[in-house]
């Protein structure tokens, strides 16, 4: 008898958001995982998903067709009670049977370390696939998460994120009961809008892709992709052409449609005056277009479109998009000229009229706060030997920087922001280190955004994003949960990427501190509490932890050890991790960390140090060899770490701490640090104490993570 | 006349025979086919036609042309795609049907479209009227890149969950035609058989670009404002004070011009910059409190005349 059968269920939806889809595709692959294993019904095939725009599709090639059968074992009354002396069953041994719904002679007995028992084999039989099925593919789909959800048939019907239309719900070729929304499950499918039948009938997980593609769908999203790569390059080498590769396009048109196709099309070289930025951005987040590059890297007066049909017939979609693309360019065209018939600098007492936050003020208020920050990093750089820093290009960028804002070219493209006034500054004149500086100043926009390329990009960066930071603190815009409007966690990871990348020498409280300042002299006279300075560098080393562990690959409690002795100049703690790291394998080093804390679990349990903390560790208090040794090697060891610290010699520092894990040891072995004599007690907390605050400046040992014993 | 047609289609149809085109094959399908609202909109969905229709369970299916001002679009008559004032042509199908899709693909094929030729394709685009306090969940139609229509499954429409959810579908008619004519510039569509779309408006485009962007006196503007504002708002304290008899003749709907004048100016004000992004704000919410109390009164005014409706029925 045949005991597995294939599963199929396609959600056939009007136009899922491309942005939405891979997720989709990925959460119901688990959900429909779960409950298939939850119920006992998978076996060794995977669950498999995929999805196009009008369609999520799960399926399994082989799927129990119902759970396996369960065999309880029951335990009733001793034997002695069971039976009488004859042998006979009791009333306790029917009850029992009547329990488990056995005749009496099916019963059996079971030896236990308490003697002899009345037991019952119980067999509960599995439930079939398709009543699981049935029950549990609408609670599968709507546990789908969707960033916003829509109904349709009434505000008591299903949520989902587009109308449901049809459901294609099989098991071994027999359609489940199923009803989503208003759609009654059936084995038909849909095919393409325009190509394919209306009507597709489907066996089951079998047939199911094959059927669609002969039907111009392709389901499976890497066979879209695949499609659409090998044809863009093949059109593209066709003129001799470099695709300008953009994966987030890429993944867009393959989530758009159910066949792609990619098609060339044409402009009015004439346009290529204009910037590349502008053009491919028209091109890439207007149009969904790919650009296509000349062998020399210059832009080609063509593009790419994907189009969801298998080819252009009548070469009107042709035409149509370049027509498209005309008017879009033309608008470009005009902004770019209009909003140069002043300079920059011209716009910016416009900036006084746009909101920044409302309780921040506004972007020229902002501006004059940048500008005061970018002058005081530069000049501090400058000073501390760093020639190439410039007090007045920082200055000149920084009045730059938000101008583009209210130029008629961002409020049309807002993700050109600062590439505009980059540009504009460029044609207009501005020396490169300052057009380059309002070009990158935005930067880095994730971890993987190279940060801004020149020095005065850099100071500029870091003063708009602290502004941001401290500013939106201190009215309690702090980030919570997924709500971050002003995308500050991106702000304080851009820092710690500029600062780590550059080895720039900046104080994080200092920054902030001097930032606060400048809220104090704005127009809307902030005052930023030093509570809430300290929030904003918490928050700020919340970001560097991840930004080391994620981007750097550090390990994250090398990370906590080094940042909790110190956090002020992330460089210097970045040398004092790769120093951790490097000694970490040493063999002193783990049962040191070991030793570091125990030794701060005892301060914390002898209390606040006020109970017990001496002025100074008394050597004649000393009642063990093991500890006034370790008071001496203490001091030498501090004292040798303490001059390879100064030197930056971190390494060696931390192997000079480390080579006081015997004295350590030895001191645990004999000597008893709560002592009976309260002064003796005292006075061993504070060499503790003492080791612990002068031994953990270059990292925090106790953050180390170790395998307890 | 049908051969008529089909040598249009080939040219790509006038501007007028487009519309009359697309009334036809909606009023086919049981669409009302009214008429544009006479008090200044910004879109197709402030006709009362549409905010005060789909509130409530009462099906209804309607179509019209709107005229839709949005000051700030204004270029003088100068850019070849952006308009002062454009023409949607709105359907609204409440409650939607469930082949509203194809419904509206159809229409396409109505106004010679072959759509096996282009490339149309439904992109997400969520789409919100903050100052009536409606939002909804669809598309932008796309034909060959171009976006055509406003796809909309409303969910709230003046702060009111709806139900049954309606579909708003909004044409884009000038770039429409545009597009079926193969010309590049919405000035030269030709309108009528004779008459291009820039003899008939380009005056227009240009008078309402210097009104709106010059001579509108801001000061003027924010009076009016406040003088449509303050007369929405009594209209609505005196509902408030009114017995239930009163309530069943309550002029809401007078209130609502007041409400849709106030929007109208807000806009004017918004092209003449002269208002910084916070005030916006404000002006936005106080425009949005009057529209979601007109929707919120007229619902219960609605019911009040249903069941009067519900008791004279049984009477007979």
């Amino acid at each position: 008898m045949k005991t597995t059968a294939d599963f199929l269920i396609e959600i056939g939806c009007e136009e899922i958001p491309a942005g939405m889809l891979p997720m989709a595709i990925r959460e119901l692959q688990a959900i429909l995982e779960k409950y298939l294993r939850t119920f006992n019904l998978l076996q060794d095939s995977p669950v498999e998903t995929l999805g196009a725009p009008r369609r999520l599709a799960g399926m399994c090639a082989s799927i129990l067709i119902k759970q396996p059968d369960e065999i309880k074992e029951l335990t009733g009354p001793p034997k002695s009670v069971a039976y009488d002396a004859a042998g006979k069953p009791t009333r306790a041994a029917e009850s029992f049977a009547l329990k488990a719904g056995l005749p009496v002679g099916k019963l059996s007995i079971v030896e236990t370390p308490k003697g002899e028992y009345l037991a019952a084999k119980q067999v509960i039989h599995g439930i079939s696939a398709k009543a699981i099925l049935e029950e549990v593919l609408p609670r599968a789909v709507a546990e789908i998460s969707w960033p916003r959800t829509m109904y349709w048939t009434g505000i008591s019907g299903l949520h989902f994120i587009r109308p449901i239309r049809w459901v294609v719900a099989l098991l071994d070729g027999k359609v489940l009961q199923v009803t989503l929304g208003d759609a009654v499950a059936g084995k038909f499918s849909a095919g393409h809008r325009f190509l394919g039948k209306s009507k597709v009938p489907i066996t089951g997980a079998k047939d199911y892709v094959q059927k669609l593609r002969s039907n111009y769908v392709l389901v499976h999203p890497e066979e879209r992709a695949k499609k659409i790569h090998a044809e863009l390059k093949h059109l593209a080498a066709g003129k001799g052409f470099r695709i300008h590769e953009d994966l987030n396009l890429l993944s867009m048109v393959t989530y758009l449609n159910e066949y792609p196709t990619a098609i060339m099309g044409g402009f009015d070289p004439a346009y290529l005056e204009l910037p590349d930025e502008i053009l491919l951005t028209v091109m890439r987040d207007h149009q969904k277009y790919f650009g296509l590059e000349r062998k020399d890297g210059s832009l080609a007066p063509h593009f790419l479109a994907v189009i969801n049909l298998d080819r252009d017939r009548a070469g009107l979609i042709r035409a149509g998009h370049e027509r498209v693309l005309r008017a879009r360019f033309a608008d470009a065209r005009f902004f770019w000229e209009t909003d140069q018939k002043c300079r920059l600098a011209d716009y910016l007492p416009k900036l006084s009229a746009v909101t920044y936050q409302a309780k921040l003020g506004s972007y020229g208020a902002k501006v004059e706060r940048v500008r005061t920050m970018a002058r005081w990093m530069a000049e501090q750089w400058f000073s501390s030997g760093i020639p190439r820093a410039s007090v007045a290009a920082a200055d000149r960028a920084a009045e730059l920087s938000k101008c583009d804002l209210v130029t008629d070219m961002v409020r049309e493209f807002t993700e050109l922001q600062g590439i505009v006034g980059g540009l504009y500054a460029k044609s207009q004149g501005e020396p490169e280190e300052v057009a380059w500086a309002v070009y990158d100043h935005y930067k880095p926009a994730s971890l993987d955004d190279p940060i801004p390329r020149n020095i005065t990009g850099q100071a500029i960066a870091l003063a708009d994003k602290v502004d941001s930071l401290v500013g939106c603190f201190a009215v309690g815009l702090i980030p919570s949960g997924s709500s971050d409007p002003f995308a500050l966690r991106r702000a304080a990871m851009g820092i710690v990427k500029i600062i780590v990348e550059t080895k720039l020498p900046v104080s994080l409280p200092m920054i902030i501190e001097r930032s606060a300042r400048t809220f104090a002299v704005s127009p809307k006279k902030i005052e930023i509490l030093p509570d809430v300075q300290k929030q904003v560098v918490d928050f700020m080393l919340e970001r560097a932890k991840f930004y080391l562990k994620e981007r750097a690959g550090m390990a994250y409690d090398e990370i906590n050890a080094a940042l909790a002795a110190g956090a002020d100049d992330l460089v210097d703690a970045v040398r004092r991790i790769e120093a951790i790291k490097a000694i970490r394998k040493t063999k002193n080093f783990v049962p040191l960390a070991v030793s570091f804390k125990r030794i701060r679990k005892i301060l914390e349990k002898a209390g606040p140090g006020d109970g017990w903390k001496l002025p100074t560790v008394r050597p004649d208090l000393f009642a063990e060899e093991a500890e006034r040794q370790l008071h001496a090697r203490t001091m030498e060891v501090a004292k040798a770490a303490d001059q390879h610290k100064r030197q930056g010699k971190y390494r060696e520092a931390l192997q000079d701490i480390a080579g006081l894990r015997p004295d350590v040891d030895r001191f645990f072995d004999e000597v008893m640090v709560n002592a009976e004599d309260e002064q003796i007690r005292k006075n061993r907390l504070t060499l503790l104490s003492q080791l612990l605050s002068e031994l953990s400046t270059i990292a925090d040992f106790s953050e180390i993570v170790t395998v307890e014993k | 006349m049908k051969e008529n047609i089909k040598k249009q289609v080939k040219k790509g149809l006038t501007f007028q025979n487009l519309i009359l085109q697309l009334q036809h094959y909606w009023g086919d399908l049981g669409c009302v086919i009214q008429q544009p609202y006479d008090v200044e909109v910004g879109a197709g969905t402030m006709h009362p036609e549409t905010y005060l229709r789909v509130l409530g369970s009462e099906p209804y299916r309607v179509a019209y042309v709107q005229p839709s001002r949005r000051p700030a679009d204004g270029r003088y008559g100068e850019n070849p795609n952006r308009l002062f004032k454009h023409h949607q042509l709105q359907v609204i199908l409440k409650p939607s049907p469930a082949d509203v899709q194809n419904l509206y693909l159809q229409s396409l094929s109505a106004i010679g479209l072959n759509l096996a030729e282009h490339d149309v394709r439904f992109e997400e685009d969520n789409w919100e009227a903050p100052t009536l306090g409606a939002w909804g969940m669809g598309w932008q139609v796309l034909l060959d890149g171009l976006e055509i229509t406003q796809f909309t499954y409303f969910q709230q429409s003046g702060g009111i969950d709806l139900d049954p959810v309606s579909v708003e579908l909004t044409y884009g008619l000038d770039r429409i035609c545009a597009y079926l004519q193969g010309v590049d510039s919405v000035y030269d569509v030709r309108w009528s058989q004779d008459r291009t779309y820039g003899q008939v408006r380009l005056l227009e485009e240009q008078q309402f670009s210097a009104y709106n962007f010059e001579y509108a006196d801001p000061a003027i503007a924010r009076q009016l404002f406040e003088l449509h504002e303050k007369e929405a708002t009594q209209l609505l304290d005196q509902l408030e004070k009114t017995g239930p008899e009163q309530v069943r003749r309550f002029p809401l709907l007078a209130a609502y011009d007041h409400c849709l004048k106030c929007s109208h100016q807000f806009n004017l004000l918004d092209s003449r910059g002269v208002i910084s992004t916070t005030e916006r704000a404000q002006l936005i919410a106080r425009v949005r409190q009057i529209a979601c109390r007109i929707a919120v009164d007229f619902l219960a005014q609605q019911g009040l005349l249903a069941s009067d409706r519900a008791i004279s029925e049984v009477e007979k």
